[in-house]
C-alpha cells in the first residue's frame, strides 16, 4: 500500500485518539474488550481509510490485551489454558467470518456489508446484552450481590456431560468441561470479532453462562483471546501494508493507562458489576447501530429517507457509541471509588 | 533505596518512563514524516513484522510505566497478591 494510506496528523486528531484510547482501555481492562466499536469509525471520521482504521485498531488491541492480561493474571483472574482453547477456534471463526464479509461485499457492495455488520450488532447485542442485564438485575435484587456468582443451569448441564477423551479441567475458572463445547464458543467469538470487531460480547457471556466461569475470570480470560486474535489480525493486515503504526501507538499511549486502571478496578467491585457494565455498553451500542439500519436500507434502495435525516441518524448513532463507552467508564470509576472508600 | 523507603516503585517508574519517553519521543518526532513511517507499510521482505515488533517494544516499556504510574499515584489493587485465589475470594466476600 505504501505511504499513500498515511493521513496528516494534527493535535486535534492526536487528542481525539488519546481520549477515546484511554476510555476504551479502561473498559477493556475491566470487561475484557471494548473501544473498537468507537475507535474504528472515529479514525474513519478523521479521514483514515476504513481498512487502515481496522488494521491500526487491531494493532493497538493485541499489546493492550497483553498488558491487561499480565496485570489481571497477577490477581489470579486469568485462565490461560481456557484462553488458548478459545483462541484456537476463534482463529477459525475469524477466518470464516472474513470470508462471509467478502462474499457479502462482492454481492451487495460496501452498503450491503455495512448493513450486515449493523444487523449483526443489533441482533447479537440485543439478545446477549438483554440476557446479561437481566441476570445482573436479578443478582442485584436478590440481596446476594456480595456472594460468589451462581453457576447457570445451562453451565451446570454442560459441566455434567462427560464425553470420554474430551474432558478438560480449567483450574482458575474452576470448571471441568468437554472441549467440544468450547469449540463452537471460540468459533462464535472469532466470527463476531471479524464482523463487529468485539468478539468479547459473545466470548465473555459464553464463558460465564455456557461454561460456568465466574464473570471476573471470563472477562480476564477474554484478554488472552483478544491478544491471540489481535496478533494474528495485525500480521494479516501488516502483510497487506494497511497498519498505520502512528495511529496504533497513539491509541496505545492512553489505552495502557486505562487498561491498568480497569484491571485494578476489578479487584474493588462486586462480581456482578462486570455484568452491569458489559450489558449497559452492549445495549447502548445496539441502539446506536439500529439507528443506522434505515440509512443503509435507503442507500440500498429499499427505503426512502430525507438526506438530511440520514446525516442526522449517522451522527446520533456515533454519539450513542461514544455514550456507551462513557457510561461504561463512569460506572467503572464510580464502582472503584465506592469500593476504595469502603476499604479505607 | 528510594523504592524501599517509600514503599512505592519510584525507580522502576522512572526507568520505564524514560524508555516510554524515548519510544514516544521518536514517534512524535516523525509523526508526519512519510519517509520514516512509510517503512511500516511496506509489504516486502521482513517489513510486515515491523508493526508487530514495534507494538511489542512500545508495550514493554509503556505497559510497565503505566503500571508503576498507578502504583506511585497510590491507586493499587485491593488483592494484589499474585495468583492467590483464596485471598481474592475472601476479599470479594467481605466487600460492602
Amino acid at each position: 500500500m505504501g505511504e499513500s494510506i498515511l493521513i496528516d496528523l494534527n493535535w486535534q486528531s492526536v487528542g481525539f485518539l488519546l481520549i477515546v484510547g484511554f476510555i476504551g482501555g479502561l473498559v477493556s481492562g475491566f470487561i475484557g474488550s471494548g473501544g473498537a466499536f468507537v475507535l474504528t469509525p472515529g479514525m474513519m471520521s478523521l479521514g483514515v481509510p476504513g481498512l487502515v482504521a481496522v488494521a491500526s485498531n487491531i494493532c493497538h488491541k493485541f499489546p493492550k490485551a497483553l498488558v491487561g492480561a499480565i496485570k489481571r493474571n497477577k490477581y489470579g483472574q486469568v485462565d490461560v489454558k481456557l484462553g488458548l482453547f478459545m483462541s484456537a477456534t476463534a482463529a477459525l471463526g475469524m477466518w470464516w467470518g472474513a470470508g462471509v464479509q467478502q462474499n457479502i461485499k462482492a454481492a451487495y457492495g460496501e452498503v450491503g456489508s455495512n448493513l450486515y455488520v449493523s444487523l449483526a450488532f443489533v441482533i447479537v447485542l440485543s439478545i446477549v446484552g438483554g440476557f446479561v442485564m437481566r441476570d445482573a438485575l436479578r443478582i442485584m435484587r436478590s440481596g446476594r450481590a456480595h456472594e460468589e456468582e451462581e453457576t447457570s443451569p445451562l453451565a451446570r448441564w454442560v459441566q455434567s456431560i462427560e464425553i470420554p477423551g474430551t474432558m478438560v479441567t480449567f483450574k482458575v475458572a474452576k470448571v471441568r468441561v468437554s472441549f467440544l463445547f468450547i469449540l463452537p464458543l471460540g468459533f462464535a467469538t472469532g466470527l463476531l470479532a471479524s464482523t463487529i470487531a468485539v468478539g468479547g460480547f459473545v466470548g465473555v457471556p459464553g464463558m460465564m453462562y455456557l461454561l460456568g466461569a465466574p464473570g471476573i475470570v471470563a472477562s480476564a480470560t477474554e484478554l488472552v483471546i483478544a491478544f491471540c486474535m489481535g496478533l494474528g489480525g495485525t500480521l494479516k493486515y501488516a502483510l497487506g501494508g494497511f497498519v498505520d503504526i502512528r495511529l496504533a501507538m497513539l491509541i496505545l499511549l492512553a489505552s495502557l493507562f486505562g487498561v491498568q486502571l480497569g484491571a485494578i478496578g476489578t479487584t474493588f467491585v462486586r462480581p456482578y458489576v462486570i455484568k452491569v457494565v458489559m450489558a449497559t455498553i452492549m445495549l447502548i451500542v445496539a441502539v446506536s447501530r439500529a439507528l443506522v439500519v434505515p440509512v443503509y436500507l435507503t442507500e440500498l434502495g429499499r427505503m426512502t429517507l430525507d438526506p438530511a435525516l440520514m446525516v442526522l441518524l449517522k451522527r446520533v448513532s456515533f454519539a450513542f457509541m461514544v455514550l456507551a463507552l462513557a457510561v461504561g467508564a463512569v460506572i467503572i470509576v464510580g464502582a472503584m471509588i465506592r469500593g476504595h472508600r469502603a476499604h479505607g | 533505596m528510594a523504592e524501599r523507603s517509600s514503599g512505592k516503585p519510584w525507580l522502576r517508574f522512572v526507568l520505564y518512563g524514560l524508555g516510554s519517553v524515548v519510544c514516544y519521543g521518536w514517534l512524535f518526532a516523525n509523526l508526519n514524516d512519510r519517509s520514516v513511517i512509510g517503512y511500516f507499510t511496506r509489504t516486502d521482505g521482513w517489513f510486515p513484522l515491523l508493526p508487530v515488533v514495534t507494538a511489542f517494544v512500545f508495550s514493554y516499556f509503556h505497559g510497565a510505566f503505566t503500571g508503576y504510574f498507578w502504583d506511585v499515584m497510590g491507586v493499587t489493587a485491593k488483592a494484589a497478591k499474585p495468583v492467590d485465589k483464596k485471598v481474592l475470594d475472601q476479599a470479594e466476600g467481605s466487600e460492602d
